[in-house]
Order: structure tokens, then sequence, then C-alpha cells
């Protein structure tokens, strides 16, 4: 039998793969959402500022922003977990990106005012074939009973080269 | 949700000219607008065009340069609302209730993308939108949405 893998190789490995995708995309960066990680489930958080603001007078978050941030989920976790596999058999080329899925379609539902405070958002791949992927992805701030925003989304997946 | 109020006008005292200077000021007070570098280009009867410039920070595939549609989001999101709160049923404010876009092709990197959203309908407090996404080719739309906006009324209106 062979030997289990330390878990400090593990965790490095998942980490820098992660970051990679993450940090590569400069709009994630600009808008600042982060990617919180527990084995594969991963939860986006978007840390307050002021310019992400839509209406200065309640004030709330821009609808757009919210939008932005439940897209970028949705991408992150279908791009994280059809890579998994590929990544924990140690596949991964390390400086080179796997191409992103593409934004076919996104219907979001604005259920509650979006706070001038952090939000969190996680994903749920509900289909991935080889080629269409159909996603759902829940926002929410405070408390997790109370969702502010969810969306659904398709996407075109990437073509790979061994497809 | 995506909200918008403006302050009561008196509608008799002032011109079209005013109105869109007023609906440009207040769109362009919205600090993520703002950040975005959107602007307005037309309003009135329900019809608004918002433009926002290409920026390197809005990228979302690196190899492209192709803006994220996330991007596009905030600027359809934005229009949508414009388009309501130029109706001339003079409502006092609007929120996003859904907002679905359709990605038809990606926007040519290095060109303005500019929105175009028409308010088609409105009942007593729900607006209905539709709305395109252009950038320097106008014969094939980026993007499209459709979405339903809340129509708030003046009391008493």
């Amino acid at each position: 039998m062979r030997k289990p893998e330390p878990v400090q190789v593990i965790k490095t490995r998942r980490d820098a793969a992660l970051r990679g995708l993450v940090e590569s995309v400069p709009y994630i960066q600009y808008l600042g959402v982060q990617f919180d990680r527990r084995g594969d489930e991963l939860t986006a958080v978007l840390p307050y500022r002021e310019d992400l603001i839509g209406n200065p007078l309640l004030p709330a978050i821009h609808g757009g922003v919210t939008a932005a941030f439940l897209e970028i989920t949705s991408i992150i976790e279908l791009t994280w977990s059809s890579q998994w596999a590929d990544m924990e058999e140690g596949k991964l080329a390390g400086d080179t990106l796997p191409p992103m899925p593409k934004t076919i379609d996104f219907t979001v539902d604005y259920l509650r005012t979006g706070l001038p405070r952090d939000a969190y958002a996680r994903a749920r791949v509900n289909r991935s074939g080889r080629r269409y992927a159909s996603v759902h992805v829940e926002a929410w701030q405070d408390n997790h009973d109370r969702i502010f925003a969810q969306a659904t989304g398709h996407f075109l997946m990437p073509t790979r080269d061994d497809g | 949700m995506a909200t918008a109020k403006k302050a009561a006008t008196d509608d008799g005292m002032i011109t079209q000219n005013d109105r869109i200077k007023l609906a440009r000021q207040f769109i362009e007070a919205i600090p993520h607008s703002r950040a975005l570098g959107m602007r307005l280009e037309e309003i009135g009867d329900g019809i608004a065009i918002i433009s926002m410039p290409y920026d390197e920070r809005l990228v979302g595939n690196p190899a492209t340069g192709v803006i994220h549609g996330g991007a596009v989001s905030a600027l359809m999101d934005t229009c949508g609302g414009a388009a309501v709160m130029s109706h001339g049923d003079a409502p006092v404010g609007t929120a996003t209730i859904d907002l679905r876009i359709d990605y038809m092709r990606a926007a040519t990197p290095g060109q303005r993308i500019r929105a175009r959203a028409e308010c088609y309908h409105v009942t007593r407090s729900v607006a209905f939108v539709r709305a395109t996404a252009l950038d320097d080719d106008d014969d094939n739309p980026v993007a499209a949405a459709t979405g339903a906006f809340t129509f708030q009324r003046a009391k008493g209106a």
C-alpha cells in the first residue's frame, strides 16, 4: 500500500492551485473577492468597500456588484470542481492556467438589499457535461439563512485537449 | 437590491435638458458607477443609454483581455434602473427584482461598451425592462438583458 501524502503537501498543492486561479483574473482582484477553502468546498468572500455602493441614500451594494460577485463565484467553483481530479493526481501544470468556462446566460434574483458589509457566496454545480454546465449560487451577509441574492447560470465548458 | 431614488422635482419648471443634466449627476454620483467610469449618453421617456470605457482592471480573461461578464452586468443593471427612473409616470424609486443577461459574444478589447435599456411596460408597482450592450460593432450585440424592477410611485399618485 502507498503511504498517504503528508497533509501539508496536500494543502500546499490545493492552495496554490486555487490562488493561481483567483489571482490570474484582474476583475476578481479589482472587486477584492477572496476564496476560503475547506477541503474541496469554496466560500467566496466580498469584503465591503465604499466604491461598491449603488445607492448612497440607503446605503446599498450595487446590484451589478452583487451580480458580478455571484458570477465570479460560479465560474471559480465550476473551474475548481472540474480540475479537482487532475489537480489531485498532480496533472496540473504549475504555471499554465486552465481555460475558463464562458458564461452563456446568468439570471440574478435580488431578494434583499445588499447591506454595506462583507458578503459571502457558495455555488453548486448542478450539471457539468462535456460542453455545457448549469450552476446555482447563493449569497448572504450576516445570517446564512437570509440569502440576499441568488442566481442560476449556464456556461460553455472549455474544450479539453485530450477530449 | 439595486436601488435608486431621486428627489422629487417640479416637472413644470424644468426643461428636458435639465432633466438629462439631473439624471447624469444622479447616475454619475453612484459610487460604483463612477468607479467603473460610466457616462450617461441619453435619457428620457423610459429609455437610457449609458457607456463604460474599456479598463484593464475589469478584464475577466487575462489570455484574451476580454472584459468580465460581471462588469457588463453592472452596466446593464445601472442602465435598466436609469430607464425605469426616466419613465413618464415619474417613479420616486426603483430596485432590481431580477435581471437575466445573455452573453452573445465577447466584447472587443479596447472598445467602449454602450448599453441601451428600454422600460417597455409598467404596472402599478412593477417595471419591465429590456436592454442590449454594444461595442463598436453596432450590428452584433455583445449581450442582451431582460429584467423586472420595482416601480415606486409617489404617495397618492
